[in-house]
């Protein structure tokens, strides 16, 4: 006697993204904290010492954020234009800022007077930034220059004029005193060496350079302009690695996650994505509400603060490590656990004489009913609040198992007007999705067949009748419109296809997934 | 048949086991049934076939225990025979010879002839259904039904009556019988309906008084009903395959036990009533202790509507794999003639009700190792569309058996019309080709799991095409797997699955290819493909026609392990069998009508070892056999389709021919004289039963020296010995047949006409048999 076999849930793939441990990791944070600031955020800056505060520059302040706080801890608000580039100095005890106005302004953390004016810019400055031995200001400005400056005496030291477009962006080397990096609307990335009057290496990005970053091991050297961003080789004497185009708007700012395994990205198109860095794959991909300016990740990535065009900061906390530990050990603790595992571990002795007792197989409640040709209540359990709504998979496959065993019109007659109402919104819910449809429309049919002699009885089966005529009209539109999109894609594609020799055959088209049908039932 | 000397036809199994009643002996340890031209006896433990009673010619058409002795069995055959065998032994006892004019009134069954030679004048017009007769209360009255009658005869007052139902009651159910069981104590009869009700009819021995009551549970016709022994339960089971045991004169208590297999066609009880054994009808004899608990399962070949999968051979247990029960694929191994498993494709539920569209396996696929199986299914429902899914099975090593791996629902819009994998020699990628009526075929292939956490790699849709709309029909793969053929219609497209480049066309207009198949080793440049009318082989070399013949080719089949192909070719009523390399002009082997009818399925499968023959003719066989499928229909109701054998006549031999073979040449080299002639005579049938006789059941070697050299000697005693005790044989036998039922007198008739022998041979025979007796008994009392 074979045992009866439950019914066979079908397995539907998984739809959106696979679940991976970067999405794992990258999910792991708070609900953002939104912060309104006064004008469009240019650039995060996050103090290198702990606490690592972090620098807001918006419009004409700099606020200075503390990690958990979500006031500002400190505010500097003497700019007469607005304000760009407020970046720490490795001690963190300076910041420094450039200004529309060409006034570069150096700062002491603690106070609010400006300790140092730098004038002699004629254009507004966009980059600022200290050099590693600490006594120098690296700026680069609107008029097309880049210069170093000392700080104890406020003098220029150098100007470089090689660039012929905007200076917007630039970093120096955290190893060398004497190197930095300067990124141009001119399309290029020099590098600059302090001890010899011209820049060293030239690298063509193709786009306006918006932002440029360096590798801890200062290696490798990534840049963002355009659409694009680009690796370079920088040991290579610049040689491009790998260009990357994963967002379709201007990519405005770099980030690299603290341990240098990841690279992110943010861009107008208000996407942030996350990338491998050894096989430059997007791995995760954050969304946000407005198209994003500046980026900022915090040592091991406590936290995500992004600068929107909306004035609007978002802070993004790391979940606590203590609270999602805590969370397993309660599971694990669970008292049924053990009771479950009872006895199931004991290895019989030597002598132990086996008595083998019939493995009782367990059943589902539908199944149940199945076995005992109780098509009615088969159906009923199967459409039992839970299942309906968070596995309706479980009771179309009933409903397709009762439809094979040639029952269902069975099953689904003889029911009063809160059975029929429950079933018809089922099938309202669930209709139109593209893996139940072919079942779900066989049983439509079936309720319209055995219950049309008592349409007009009941408002509520009468309502929920109207909305599913409703709703099959609107799906056979949009069905429509989908396939007019299909046959405009399918022209544009043979029009931009090479024409092959052996187009003797027809196209070979490749359709990794068998299609559905996409026509339903009225 | 035998037209070549040595290479001849051989049906060597797969035949119905539950074609009639099986039948239990007294001790309840064997079963018998039979089986084609056989009768088989299993053991109800262990449900090994222990022998097999073969010598009818025609199919044994039913089997009876001897009541007078109970380690004797008869059967009938529509060979004409009635024969008497000892089935512990296995020993052929008797032969009967029928009346023809009895075989050709009622050619079914066996009981029914008996039946008929004595009460021909008051029974006519009886059911062909062996079912529709019983025997009543120690045989006092017979009763049987047909169609909306049923027919009470008492022996005693030669007298019968007939009850008649109306044609259907007013709730639609329909009222004809369809079985008939009698009680064994009690004067009831019960009857079985196509409505699934079931009547017991009392006081039938009156015209107007009759009663009946109604038993109903079965929801579709009862095809079978029995009492126990003892009477107090009844047994009846149908299409749903619950065997259901109703308590007597307690009728509303039940038991069931369902989920048996396919529909139950017979249900026998064992004579003490401790095993109740039912038929069904996917070729299964279930064994039930009387606690209705399956204690043993007998499966025979499965032969279902039709093989819609072809046959294929399993690479790693070479065993014959086809589609069987509904939505499984069964594993018969050719060598022992035995079902080794059934692996369930559906994984659904089966309903056993007349008229469901279920899902069936028509498709089936091995790669080259073995290691995957490509399983389709499909379901035709009338209103709604075409249900289908792709399955790919992985073979497991450690529980050795297959698991599936990837369910690919609705691969195609519409049918798949053939499978193939490639066999790769070198790379590891398997890939998988199916064909469509849609007009596209695919490409399927092992993918690697996209990312790391995902359990294994699973199957993908690789590449799609088509070819001018035109429907695909078959494909095929070369040997090295560097070419892939598809057939369109008239057209036959070739590609190169590395690149999914078209590389070539070719067609030999008129008829679309049917069938195509790559040569293989030296003849890997030839492409052969069958037409309605013509045989095809294309040169890939050249990419033109080699050679064509005009032949009705309906099957063509390549072996794998050499450069031969067999073409199966329907020729006015008969298949012709061609065996030929493709680059031969000339066939290596040629067999005109190897059956009557189509040959539509046919496998080469390969030897276990291979053989060493010299002969031009048969070499082809040294590697592998050839099996094909026949369809023979010999009564309008029946399709009986035994596998057949091609072999060579040397195999045949078995090392105990090979011994008496010798033996007897030597003995007529040495020209003996007149008296070892005679001995010889003697001399054969001891031999012989010595060689038949199961060793185990043997007495020591020094015991049966004795006997042997005794039976060497003749002596003027012994034969006036043989006189008196051949007469009092008779007269027992007589009284036996006195004593039991009618139909035994009709066997002892029959055995009184055995063939004629002359009279030496006949006292040497009964002398032998004496022989047998005395050790026989003489174990048995030590």
């Amino acid at each position: 006697m074979a045992s009866f076999k439950p019914t066979k849930i079908q397995v539907y793939p998984k739809l959106g993204e696979k679940v991976t441990q970067d999405t794992l990791y990258w999910k792991n944070y708070k609900a953002p904290v939104q912060i309104k600031e006064f004008g469009a955020v240019t650039s995060i800056d996050f103090s290198p010492v702990t606490p690592h505060n972090f620098a807001v520059t918006a419009f004409t302040r700099i606020h200075i954020y503390g990690p958990f706080s979500q006031e500002p801890v400190k505010s500097f608000t003497r700019f007469k234009d607005t304000a760009y580039c407020g970046r720490f100095r490795s001690d963190g005890q300076l910041l420094v800022a450039g200004c529309e106005d060409s006034v570069v302004r150096l700062f002491d953390v603690s106070g609010k007077v400006a300790l140092r004016l730098f004038k002699g810019h004629t254009k507004a400055v966009h980059l600022t930034d200290f050099t590693s031995d600490r006594y120098q200001i690296l700026t680069g400005s609107d008029d097309y220059t880049c210069r170093l400056w000392d700080i104890p005496n406020a003098t220029e030291l150098t100007t470089y004029t090689e660039h012929t477009d905007y200076i917007r962006c630039g970093v120096t080397s955290k190893l060398n005193r004497d190197l930095f990096i300067t990124g141009s609307y001119d399309h290029t990335v020099k590098l600059f060496d302090a001890r010899v009057e011209k820049s060293v290496i030239t690298m063509d990005h193709g786009q306006p350079v918006e932002s440029v970053l360096l590798y801890p091991s200062e290696g490798l050297l990534v840049s963002a302009g355009g659409r694009h961003v680009k690796v370079w080789d920088l040991l290579k004497g610049g040689q491009p690695l790998v260009s990357l185009k994963n967002h379709h708007k201007t990519v405005t700012s770099l980030a690299l996650s603290s341990n240098g395994q990841r690279l992110l990205s943010a861009s107008l198109d208000r996407h942030v994505k996350v990338y491998n860095t050894t096989n430059y794959k997007v791995v995760h991909n954050f969304d946000y509400a407005a198209s994003i300016l500046s980026l900022g990740l915090a040592p091991d990535d406590a936290s995500i603060v992004v600068g929107m065009t909306n004035s609007i900061l978002s802070i993004k906390h790391r979940k606590n490590q203590e609270d999602s530990k805590e969370i397993a050990g309660q599971q694990r603790r669970r008292p049924s656990y053990r009771v479950f595992v009872k006895g199931k571990n004991y290895v019989p002795k030597q002598d132990d004489y086996l008595v083998s007792k019939p493995v009782k197989e367990h059943l589902a409640k539908y199944d149940k009913q199945l076995q005992r040709f109780n098509v009615s209540k088969a159906l009923d359990t199967a459409l039992g609040t839970y299942i309906r709504f968070r596995k309706p998979e479980i009771t179309v496959a009933v409903i397709k198992e009762l439809d094979r065993r040639g029952t269902l019109k069975n099953a689904l007659a003889g029911r009063d007007e809160r059975g029929l109402s429950q079933l018809l919104n089922f099938i309202i819910g669930n209709l139109v999705d593209a893996r139940f449809t072919p079942v779900l429309v066989t049983a439509a049919e079936m309720i319209l067949d055995i219950y049309q002699s008592v349409i007009g009885q009941s408002p509520v089966v009468d309502r929920q009748l109207l909305r599913l005529q409703d709703l099959v009209k609107r799906e056979i539109e949009f069905q429509k419109d989908l396939l007019e999109v299909l046959g405009m894609l399918d022209t544009m594609f043979a029009s931009s296809l090479p024409r092959k020799e052996s187009a003797s055959a027809s196209a070979p088209t490749v359709d990794p997934f068998p299609t559905c049908s996409l026509n339903t039932d009225s | 048949m035998v037209e070549h000397g040595d290479i001849r036809v051989v049906h060597c199994g797969g035949s119905k086991i539950n074609f009639r009643d099986p039948v239990i002996t007294h001790d309840s340890r064997f079963l018998l049934c039979a089986s084609g031209e056989a009768v088989k006896v299993f053991s109800t433990s262990t449900e090994e076939c222990i022998h097999e009673l073969r010598g009818h010619t025609g199919l044994v058409t039913g089997v009876l225990l001897r009541p007078s002795n109970h380690l004797q069995v008869y059967s009938s055959s529509l060979d004409g025979t009635l024969r008497l065998w000892d089935f512990t032994d296995g020993i052929l006892i008797k032969v009967g010879q029928r009346f023809q004019l009895v075989a050709v009134h009622l050619p079914q069954s066996g009981d029914q002839m008996v039946e008929a030679q004595e009460l021909s004048a008051v029974l006519s017009g009886v059911n062909p259904n062996p079912a529709a007769i019983a025997f009543g209360r120690g045989g006092e009255f017979i009763a049987s039904v047909n169609d909306l009658q049923l027919e009470v005869y008492f022996f005693k007052k030669q007298k019968s009556y007939r009850f008649f139902l109306k044609e259907d009651n007013k709730k639609g159910g329909w009222n004809t019988f369809t079985c008939v069981a009698c009680h064994p104590k009690d004067d009831c009869i019960a009857t079985g309906h196509e409505d699934g009700k079931i009547r017991l009819w009392r006081n039938f021995n009156h015209k107007k008084e009759y009663t009946y009551s109604t038993l109903h549970w079965h929801h579709s016709t009862v095809s079978s009903l029995c009492f126990t022994p003892e009477g107090t339960n009844l047994l009846s089971g149908g299409v749903e395959s619950v065997l259901v045991q109703w308590r007597y004169n307690q009728e509303s208590e039940r038991d069931f036990l369902p989920r048996l297999g396919g529909a139950i066609t017979h249900i026998t009880v064992s004579p003490d009533g401790s095993l109740f054994c039912t038929s069904h009808s996917d070729n299964k004899i279930t064994i039930i202790q009387s606690c209705v608990k399956v204690s043993a399962v007998i499966q025979g070949l499965v032969k279902g509507d039709s093989i819609r999968t072809d046959l294929m051979m399993d690479p790693r247990s070479k065993a014959l794999v086809l589609n069987g029960k509904p939505g499984h694929l069964q594993f018969y191994s050719l060598q022992r003639d035995k079902l080794l498993y059934n692996l369930d494709i559906v994984q659904q539920e089966y309903i056993h009700e007349s008229g469901l569209q279920q899902f069936e396996v028509v498709k089936a696929a091995f790669d080259a190792s073995g290691s995957w199986l490509a399983t389709v299914e499909e379901r035709h429902q009338k209103a709604a569309e075409l249900e289908l899914n792709l399955k790919l099975w992985a073979f497991d090593e450690q529980t050795q058996s297959f698991v599936l791996n990837t369910t690919i629902s609705a691969p195609h819009d519409a049918q798949i019309t053939a499978m193939c994998f490639c066999q790769p020699t070198d790379s590891q990628t398997t890939l998988l080709v199916s064909t469509s009526k849609d007009g596209h075929f695919k490409a399927w292939q092992l993918a690697a799991p996209a990312h790391t956490e995902d359990e294994g790699p699973s199957w993908l849709c690789d590449f799609v095409s088509a070819y001018h709309g035109l429907v695909p029909e078959c494909c095929s793969f070369s040997a090295d797997g560097s070419l892939l053929a598809v057939v369109f219609q008239e057209v036959v497209t070739v590609w190169s699955p590395s690149t999914w480049e078209l590389l070539t066309t070719l067609s030999q207009p008129p008829g679309a290819v049917s069938d195509l198949c790559f040569g293989r080793l030296s003849c890997s440049k030839y492409l052969l493909g069958t037409t309605a009318s013509n045989l095809l082989c294309w040169n890939l070399l050249t990419c033109s026609l080699e050679w064509t013949t005009s032949m009705d080719v309906r099957r063509l089949v390549a072996d794998p392990l050499s450069e031969n192909m067999a073409a199966f070719c329907y020729q006015s009523g008969s298949t012709d069998l061609f065996v030929f390399k493709p680059s031969e002009p000339r066939p290596l082997f040629s067999h005109k009508a190897v059956c009557s009818g189509k040959v539509t399925q046919a496998v080469f499968a390969p030897r276990e070892e291979m053989l060493e023959s010299c002969e031009e003719s048969s070499q082809w066989l040294n590697r592998s056999q050839l099996y094909f499928l026949t369809h023979f229909s010999l009564i309008t109701r029946f399709l009986l389709s035994p596998l057949k054998l091609v072999i060579d006549d040397s195999v045949a031999m078995t090392p105990f021919y090979l011994l008496l073979g010798k033996h007897r040449q030597q003995q007529q080299e040495t020209a003996l004289p007149q008296t070892s002639t005679s001995l010889l005579l003697l001399f054969f049938p001891f031999f012989s039963q010595l060689l038949q006789t199961p060793a185990h059941v043997l007495p020591s070697t020094s015991y049966l020296c004795s006997m042997f050299v005794q039976s060497l000697l003749i002596s003027a005693h012994a034969e006036e010995e043989m006189e008196s005790e051949k007469e009092e044989e008779d007269s027992e036998e007589e009284m036996e047949s006195s004593r039991s039922k009618p139909e035994l007198a009709a066997a002892a008739a029959t055995e009184s006409d055995t063939p004629a022998l002359t009279k030496a041979q006949a006292r040497e025979l009964r002398r032998v048999r004496k022989l047998d007796h005395s050790w026989l008994a003489g174990l048995l009392d030590s």
